[in-house]
């Protein structure tokens, strides 16, 4: 493992005022992988990347890279690319001037920018100022900003807002691509569907404090499954649910079976002659545990139950 | 450290502020010069009360004087503006990632707007000689470009807008808010020390503080104390102690703004 690349927050706390925005929170980024750093709005993401990116003192704790605090780096732009707020660009600098006037610290040539540009398809808005941009364009040129220095660690605050579908996908694929190479990418989002097909591991936060820290796929399995079944005789499902004592909602798409997949479910109601217009296993465990996780902050262990 | 500088040249080259307040500055000067310059050469006798030759000289050297006190805004302005625009559109935040060191980007900043406020200056005393040379050789009594005085005034100008925008950059480095800084350089500027240079008419021990504020000494650069320029514009100190009174008041807006501002989180 590549421990250069590895970020570790220990016991991290920053209070502003009375507030504790990041309430001792400690969690570990590993190379090689994608891992989403996720919470709702206001619970502290953003404060936290801007901890371990030097630009704000924490009150308590620390934030490393490779061992060592952001500021004391030796190239922090070669190590670490980070793209913050996609709105942080002078309005009236085109696209390209806003890559060359960091490339002499980053220590890169400006045909680096060039290449940069063409690869986030920005080459023919290059000379444009940033001020016509669209939020997808600025996303974009924050991301070239990013990999100037080719840096081991990629660090994205909410990397898909304003980018489209296609824009979506492609930054996907980047992302999975980049941990394939064995670099470390953090990437923040207040939506986990939105990361869901991207992350290896995940972390939760609310209001300052980690919720949950775990990969992917156990994240995955502590999430209910559930089955979506609608026929012309709902009485006889809801029965069926009863004689197997599962855990029953209707919805409006028909009836919402908790805990089963839908072979058994299927099996069952064929086996009970019961007719069946849909028959689909839905996820919707996974979305609905991270709301319960992250809006019930003070009571944060409470997974994998039912509601 | 050259990096650094590199960078900062860059930022402020690649937007168009630096050349628009260059224009406004050239258009603004040369107004200024060219109302005086008519008012005294065509107005002759009656407002410089017939003084000759002597006379001519003077006015000569009040008028190249002029992009000091008149324009001095000017490279404060550009000067703070290399610190209040990369709050003003947040692009402090990638400054400071790919170079964290607080101190270095505060004195590469410093070095870059010495240097625009070298060009500002050289500009600046240009467009006030274009103005009013042809106007005194043609219509008054001489342009007086060959006289060592006449240099001596072109080379404080061009020095004192160095200053200037030096004590521009550490003020926006301390006020980095960009409407709160200009706000603050205008009414300093137009307001403040001029009500305070007039204490001493009322209050005379005061003439001993009020040659030490900025703009006090900033005309001592231009002028030193030997010159009389007339039009209020007096110079208590020399050239070299308005020099260091300026560069006092750089160091410590400088340390304040490394010590206050500086230090803050950047959110």
């Amino acid at each position: 493992m590549n421990q250069e690349a590895t970020i570790e927050i220990n016991s991290l706390t920053k209070q502003f005022g009375r507030v504790k925005a990041v309430d001792e929170l400690s969690f570990a980024v590993k190379p090689g992988r994608v891992t989403g750093f996720l919470g709702p709005n206001g619970s502290g993401k953003t404060t936290t990347l801007r901890m371990l990116l030097g630009l704000v003192n924490p009150t308590a704790g620390s934030a490393l890279i490779g061992g060592r605090p952001y500021v004391n780096l030796e190239n922090p732009g070669q190590v670490v690319g980070a793209a913050l707020e996609a709105s942080s660009f002078h309005p009236g600098r085109t696209g390209l001037d806003h890559l060359r006037v960091h490339t002499p610290q980053i220590g890169v040539s400006d045909d680096r920018c060039h290449e940069l540009l063409e690869f986030v398809g920005l080459s023919e808005s290059k000379n444009r100022r940033v001020a016509g941009y669209s939020m997808g364009m600025r996303q974009r040129l924050a991301l070239a900003f990013a990999l100037l220095g080719n840096p081991s660690v990629i660090v994205l605050d909410e990397p898909a807002n304003g980018l489209d579908p296609q824009g979506i996908a492609w930054l996907r694929n980047l992302l999975r691509h980049f941990a394939s190479e064995g670099r470390t990418v953090l990437v923040s989002s207040h939506v986990l569907t939105e990361v869901q097909h991207t992350v290896d591991d995940v972390v939760v936060i609310a209001r300052g404090k980690k919720v949950h820290a775990s990969s992917l796929a156990d994240l995955r399995k502590l999430a209910s499954r559930a089955v979506s079944v609608d026929g012309p005789n709902r009485a006889a499902i809801v029965q069926l649910a009863g004689d197997h004592q599962w855990n029953w909602k209707e919805t409006n798409t028909g009836i919402s079976i908790e805990n089963v997949d839908a072979a058994e479910v299927g099996a069952r109601a064929f086996a009970a002659n019961i007719e069946l217009h849909r028959l689909v296993d839905a996820e919707i465990g996974l979305e609905d545990m991270f709301l319960k996780m992250t809006s019930d902050a003070q009571a944060p262990v409470s997974l994998g139950g039912n509601a | 450290m050259i990096p650094a500088i590199h960078a900062e040249f860059r930022k402020v080259f690649t937007t168009r502020i630096w050349w628009l307040l260059t224009f406004v500055m050239i258009a603004y000067l040369g107004f200024i010069v060219l109302i005086m310059a008519a008012a005294f050469v065509l107005g002759g006798d009656e407002m410089t009360g017939g003084g000759g030759p002597q006379m001519g000289k003077q006015l000569a050297h009040m008028l190249y004087s002029l992009a000091g006190p008149i324009g001095y805004v000017f490279p404060l302005v550009i000067g703070s503006l290399l610190f209040t625009t990369e709050f003003r559109h947040k692009t402090i935040t990638s400054s400071l990632l790919v170079a964290p060191n607080r101190t270095n980007l505060l004195i590469g900043k410093i070095v870059v707007a010495a240097t625009v406020g070298l060009l500002y200056g050289i500009v600046a005393i240009g467009s006030v000689v274009a103005v009013a040379a042809p106007f005194l050789e043609i219509l008054g009594d001489g342009a007086f470009l060959g006289e060592k005085e006449t240099w001596e005034i072109f080379l404080g100008t061009v020095w004192v807008y160095v200053l200037w925008s030096m004590l521009g950059v550490v003020l926006g480095g301390l006020i980095v808010n960009q409407v709160a800084a200009i706000i603050i350089l205008l009414v300093m500027t137009q307001l403040v020390e001029p009500v305070l240079s007039l204490l001493p008419l009322f209050w005379e021990p005061a003439e001993h503080v009020v040659k030490f504020l900025p703009a006090a000494s900033g005309t001592s650069v231009i002028g030193g104390s030997s010159l009389d320029m007339g039009m209020g514009m007096s110079a208590e100190l020399g050239r070299i102690e308005g020099t260091f009174v300026l560069l006092a008041y750089v160091a410590v807006f400088a340390v304040a703004a490394r010590l206050i501002t500086l230090r803050r989180d950047i959110g």
